[in-house]
């Protein structure tokens, strides 16, 4: 999908498809299937059928042991009606805001400025440089900035340094902040993402479409909307999809650095699934929580996908 | 020509504040990492007598040998059999499209945006049932089909252009379909093959919900999982916090350092194509 010369071996050969070579025995073109058996078994025992368990857990009441009761839909009335769980998702919403907004807005930013050095040495170290909170564990991640953003961290000396010490505190142990720095710390991983996806679209954009934009007298923000911004779509709407689902199903970053506190104010749904099914043994109530869940994130991504596809050039 | 220097001079700026505060976190590790054990440092200054001796004693104290047999272990079962049976999938799916392989595909998509917080809770009785609980399997088996529905979906966007041309010419000598597989379309396919190997090493080193849910014991988990008891064992001593963490991100960022180009590429790709 990314390079464009694949595309255009498709439509070359794709049409071929249809006047295959006859096979020789009738059993053959079966035999694709025989390649897919393996991975379909491993995907239906360790995917699908989870997946239904999960839809059947979440319509019984079981403390994981004992014997279940059938509770009908009555989990998903309490993940419904439940101000503290109806929190936890309206949480997992708030951070798409750092999650997925500030990045992709501060990725766009810094692309269309770093577009004209983009071959230059800088850049090229830039590429690495930026990368490295995707390949380490989001764990490692967690614990960095837990140390960063506490009391005594590196936060806190760079505010007092400034003239800010009235303003400092432990970021992620105060009821307005935490959830803000959990936040912080999910853009810190994905800004690089983003800078360098976005850079990459835009390296392929025509330079003559800026050249006539410039003569048609186009200042740089109407170039930026008209010629930057469609040639991008593509890349854009990965951004956007990559991020959200990190956000919606964040886990590690949260389980590290709060724990879900203080006082709640940091829990998301992922962390609260596990509590709910490995503390407290609710696991009806967490298996609703769970598929609440994975709808939310189907939800949010498909219309993602269908907008890049509509549109977008290929 | 000025405006265009200025702002080249501009995206310079913006670009060295982005890697400032991207590698910022690094540095504060590292720098806490030397400072005396069990002492509370304030913020980021170098010590005046750098402790190494923490990076010996964290290793010791996490077993980082062990941690790290563990986690070779781990990845030596999920990726090899992930990428060929994913390789196979895609390309039944993507090349030999048998009768009902649009269905299979789709059954795949299924699980493309599933977050694993979705399947947790029965895949642990499930992995209790089959009796693997607190072995390497509880996190080697799940992961295996957890990684197919992207697996398959990125090996048969390799496949789906491959050449149909090779595969008649090759179908008129008398080559049966597992020859087509191995002998020509393996080959061929092997940029495809390399960059999914880099991405599942990460994924599956990095993985941290399947590790402390379904493996008590630290040192049969993933490194991620690993470092997670290593934080609640020595949260209280920040030093020696820092110096496991800096050494539990060794490996992967030799990995990355060693075949970064092949890293950015993949994992651009990998996020175009997921």
């Amino acid at each position: 999908m990314l390079d464009r010369s694949t595309s255009r071996h498709r439509a070359v050969h794709e049409p071929a498809g249809s006047r295959r070579v006859p096979w020789r025995k009738p059993g053959a073109r079966w035999a694709g299937w025989l390649f897919a058996a393996p991975a379909l078994g491993m995907y239906g025992l360790f995917v699908l059928r989870p997946l239904t368990l999960t839809v059947q857990y979440s319509l019984y009441q079981w403390d994981g042991i004992g014997p279940s009761t059938w509770a009908g839909l009555s989990n998903y009335a309490t993940v419904f009606s439940d101000p503290a769980l109806l929190g936890i998702i309206g949480n997992a919403f708030k951070l798409i805001i750092s999650f997925s907004v500030i990045p992709v807005l501060i990725g766009l930013a810094a692309a269309v400025v770093i577009r004209r050095i983009s071959t230059s040495r800088l850049a090229v170290m830039a590429r690495t440089v930026l990368f490295l909170p995707q390949v380490i564990p989001l764990v490692a991640a967690g614990i960095a900035w837990s140390w960063l953003l506490s009391s005594t961290g590196v936060a806190n000396q760079f505010l007092s340094a400034i003239g800010l010490a009235r303003i400092t505190r432990a970021w992620l142990g105060d009821f307005n902040t935490a959830l803000p720095a959990v936040g912080l710390i999910g853009a810190w991983v994905l800004v690089g993402l983003c800078t360098v996806l976005l850079m990459s679209g835009m390296t392929k954009i025509d330079p003559s479409l800026y050249e006539a934009a410039r003569i048609d007298g186009a200042g740089l923000w109407r170039e930026f909307t008209a010629v930057t911004l469609p040639s991008i779509r593509q890349e854009i709407a990965v951004c956007v999809t990559v991020t959200v689902i990190a956000a919606l199903s964040s886990f590690d970053i949260v389980y590290i650095s709060t724990q879900g506190g203080p006082g709640g104010v940091t829990m998301v749904p992922g962390l609260e699934i596990y509590e709910l099914a490995f503390s407290h043994r609710q696991v009806g109530l967490a298996s609703a929580l769970a598929v609440v869940l994975v709808v939310l994130v189907l939800v949010c991504v498909l219309p993602i996908q269908r907008l890049a596809r509509k549109e977008g050039p290929r | 020509m000025i405006g265009s220097r200025r702002e080249g001079f501009i995206g310079r700026v913006m670009l060295v504040a982005l890697m400032a505060v991207t590698i910022l976190p690094f540095v504060s590790l590292f720098a806490t990492a030397l400072q005396p054990s069990g002492t509370y440092p304030l913020g980021l200054q170098w010590p005046a007598h750098p402790q190494w001796g923490n990076f010996t004693q964290a290793f010791e104290a996490a077993q980082m040998g062990k941690l790290l047999e563990s986690s070779v272990l781990i990845v030596a079962g999920v990726v090899p059999v992930s990428v060929l049976i994913a390789t196979m999938a895609g390309f039944a799916i993507g090349h030999l499209r048998m009768p009902g392989s649009r269905l299979a595909f789709v059954l795949f998509l299924i699980g493309l945006t599933l977050p694993f917080e979705g399947v947790i809770t029965p895949l642990y009785y499930e992995v209790q049932g089959m009796g693997l609980l607190n072995t390497r399997w509880a996190i080697i088996l799940p992961l295996i089909g957890l990684f197919m529905p992207f697996s398959v979906y990125w090996m048969r966007a390799h496949f789906v252009t491959a050449s149909a041309d090779l595969t008649d010419a090759a179908r008129t000598d008398g080559v049966n379909t597992w020859q087509l597989f191995w002998r020509i379309h393996v080959p061929l396919a092997r940029p495809a093959i390399a960059s999914l190997t880099i991405l599942l090493f990460l994924f599956t080193w990095n993985q941290f919900l399947l590790a402390i849910v379904l493996v008590d014991d630290p040192t049969k988990r993933t490194m991620a999982g690993a470092l997670g008891a290593f934080q609640g064992q020595w949260g209280t001593n920040i030093p020696l916090l820092c110096a496991g963490s800096l050494i539990i991100l060794v490996p992967t960022l030799a990995v990355f350092l060693i075949f970064q180009r092949h890293f950015v590429v993949a994992l651009l790709q990998g996020s175009l194509k997921g």
